[in-house]
């Protein structure tokens, strides 16, 4: 085996680590709830892993990152700690937006990622706004910026793409195409379902991606961030892929067959990347009970974490409605 | 030079923007026609030229997107200044505020602050309808999160930019269209002004009045005709809506104790019933006399002049509303606001 080969096989192995930290931690997300641990709305992002995991590998730590009310994986392929992200889950204040977001509001300063946004396409004007001020202080970032096709038919993706082509801005719109928005069908709500012609007409660069494929996603990623950050303005990603789960925990799933989701199962990114590297005698069963254990570990750590922190006194209500005092002419972020 | 010049609410307005923009690169603004056209009232007319369009950004109808944008850009560390052409086209962009700018510092458990600045005109007077005349503002006050302004003066026009800038939270202010030509003296050294506090107008011991915006020159019209039949009025602008200075309220009405709240906004669920409440709350047994409202008609305002003269207070309504207040006899035949109001359930 040559060393670059080798290095391309750790590269995936890296890869899939990423996605099965997802896949188990959303699992373990419907456990703490099915257990009452965790309330509210609760979407899970199992069967979506490449997307986040394959563009997430691609950007850069002064990058900024918009996402979804479906965001837990982007959060932590974005490198924010399961600790934190089941803290918030938990209401604790040592969640990653102290309880105040849950899990549709992740906020993280520290990787600049902006949301946790949960109402669908409000996130892209802020995506928008981001880039003009890495573009008008001359900061060479991009803004990555995640949506489900749902979000398509609202007017704020038309006025946003339009606005970021207009004024060539560094954005990635990342369409998470996932063929329901929430339990209406892509043909029932759209009547153009080609979502790249949609951005084309915005004179925006876009391709459709297999969104089962973490290589696939990663491979589209890197060749539009490389225009993106060329300054060619805003590059569009349809990226289909498939929720396996529910659209939340109170959906019973009247609008989709069974044999459809089945279907979509034999594409699982996680299973498929798995039997490429077991395939090229890369990925043994040891090495893969071994992933397993770690991540087990890293999740048994983290739920032990959110159970052990403290709920936010009741008298820091009303904190952060407001900025505090001393935070007048803050440090610009 | 210190000697007072002659100036206009826009101008003023003009003056603040070149100010802010010279002073901070941070500083930039976005709108519909702020550039090229100059600004639907000609607020920004000339900073193009001055500032270069990167600065001066005009932007596509979409309300929602550059609205949006400023607040992205606010949290990308610049310092957005975002003109929207109306109140009413504000609505178009009312989900980046209230589900965005307003909450994003909360939700995000204090990381993210949004030192977003909105400008926008409001208000009637000028026969433009149904949907561009209507004073929304109080609506926005409603919202935690946000600080709402509504300059009268010159010098509150020329100095709240300034120090809306300095706040690290979303500020909007609220410019009255009707007031776009008003002339006065500002001193040359204007510039930022305190935006927490309301300000006393006038003063007087018989009643209050209190308004904000549009209100105040017909306040004042008012309060001075009211002199000369020997009623004297404390006139307190409140000048932010949101915080409201509760303290102001307060301190008026114990110097006179009777009020009567003057607003543009409609009176079903607005802020005059707010400060209504807040006095009640706050100064009950200081009212020798039950608190007065004047609110416009609850109509969508209408074109025709007689008709829109009809639905907005006007300084003689004011003052009428004074003199009952009062206990002073009022023998004048009915006001054109006053007849349109006949017949209204609960008027």
């Amino acid at each position: 085996m040559s060393a670059e080969s080798r290095a391309a096989a750790d590269d995936r192995a890296r890869l899939l680590e990423q996605m099965l930290r997802i896949r188990r931690l959303e699992e373990k997300c419907a456990e703490l709830y099915s257990a009452g641990k965790i309330r509210g709305f609760l979407h899970l992002y199992i069967g979506e892993e490449a997307v986040a995991v394959g563009v997430m590998d691609c950007l850069r730590t002064q990058d900024a990152v918009v996402a979804t009310y479906r965001e837990h994986g982007h959060a932590l392929a974005r490198g924010i700690s399961a600790e934190s992200i089941l803290a918030e889950m938990y209401g604790k204040q040592q969640g990653v937006s102290r309880g105040r977001g849950g899990s549709m509001h992740l906020f993280d300063a520290s990787t600049r990622f902006y949301g946790g946004n949960a109402i669908v396409g409000g996130g892209l004007p802020i995506a928008v706004g981001l880039a003009l001020a890495d573009s008008m202080q001359k900061r060479e970032c991009v803004t990555a910026c995640f949506f489900g096709e749902g979000a398509v038919a609202e007017g704020e993706f038309h006025e946003s793409l339009n606005l970021a082509a207009l004024w060539k801005l560094p954005v990635l719109f990342c369409c998470e195409n996932n063929l329901y928005a929430m339990g209406t069908a892509l043909a029932r709500s759209h009547s153009q379902t080609d979502l790249c012609l949609k951005a084309a007409s915005y004179a925006i660069p876009a391709w459709p991606v297999d969104g089962m494929d973490v290589l696939a996603v990663r491979d589209a990623a890197r060749r539009a961030l490389l225009a993106v950050r060329a300054g060619g303005g805003p590059a569009f990603l349809e990226l289909r892929t498939y929720r396996f789960r529910a659209h939340s925990m109170f959906d019973p799933e009247l609008y989709r067959e069974k044999a459809e989701v089945e279907l979509w199962k034999q594409r699982d990114p996680i299973a498929q990347l798995r039997a490429a590297l077991v395939e090229e005698g890369r990925l043994g069963d040891a090495d893969w009970e071994a992933l397993e254990a770690a991540v087990a570990g890293e999740l048994a750590g983290a739920v032990a974490f959110a159970e052990a922190a403290e709920f936010e006194p009741l008298e820091d209500l009303l904190r952060f409605v407001t900025s505090e005092p001393g935070a007048r002419e803050g440090a610009p972020r | 030079m210190t000697q007072p010049h002659k100036t206009t609410y826009r101008e003023a307005a003009r003056a603040a923007l070149r100010e802010a923009l010279a002073r901070d690169p941070r500083v930039f603004l976005i709108g519909e026609d702020v550039g090229r056209y100059g600004g639907t009232f000609a607020v920004s007319k000339g900073l193009l030229d001055e500032f270069g369009p990167e600065r001066i950004r005009d932007a596509p109808l979409s309300e929602s997107a550059f609205v949006g944008a400023g607040i992205g850009a606010a949290l990308g560390g610049m310092r957005p200044i975002v003109e929207i052409m109306t109140v009413n086209f504000s609505l178009l962009a009312l989900d980046q505020i209230l589900n965005n700018a307003a909450t994003l510092l909360h939700m995000s458990g204090g990381q993210f602050q949004v030192p977003l600045v909105i400008r926008m005109a409001t208000g009637a007077g000028r026969q433009l309808a149904a949907q561009h005349s209507h004073s929304l503002e109080g609506w926005y006050a409603h919202i935690p999160g946000l600080r709402i302004l509504a300059p009268a003066t010159l010098e509150d026009v020329r100095g709240m930019l300034a120090s809306a800038l300095l706040d690290p939270d979303p500020v909007l202010i609220f410019e009255h269209a009707g007031l776009y030509g008003m002339e006065g003296l500002l001193a040359a050294d204007a510039g930022a002004v305190e935006i927490e506090r309301a300000a006393l107008r006038r003063r007087g011991r018989d009643a209050s009045v209190i308004c904000y915006g549009g209100m105040l020159p017909k306040a004042l019209a008012a309060a001075a005709e009211l002199a000369r039949e020997g009623i004297e009025v404390d006139l307190l602008d409140l000048r932010s809506l949101r915080p409201l200075d509760t303290a102001a309220l307060v301190e008026t009405v114990s110097r006179t104790h009777r009020a009567l709240v003057v607003d543009e906004g409609w009176r079903s669920g607005s802020l005059s019933a707010e400060v209504v409440a807040r006095i009640q709350e706050r100064a009950f047994y200081e009212l020798d006399a039950p608190l007065a409202r004047l609110c416009t008609a609850e109509v969508p305002i209408p074109y025709a002049r007689q008709l829109e003269e009809a639905a907005i207070p006007q300084a003689e309504d004011i003052a009428k509303s004074v003199r009952r207040l009062v206990g002073k006899p009022d023998a004048s035949p009915p006001t054109p606001f006053e007849r349109a109001q006949r017949g209204a359930p609960d008027a």
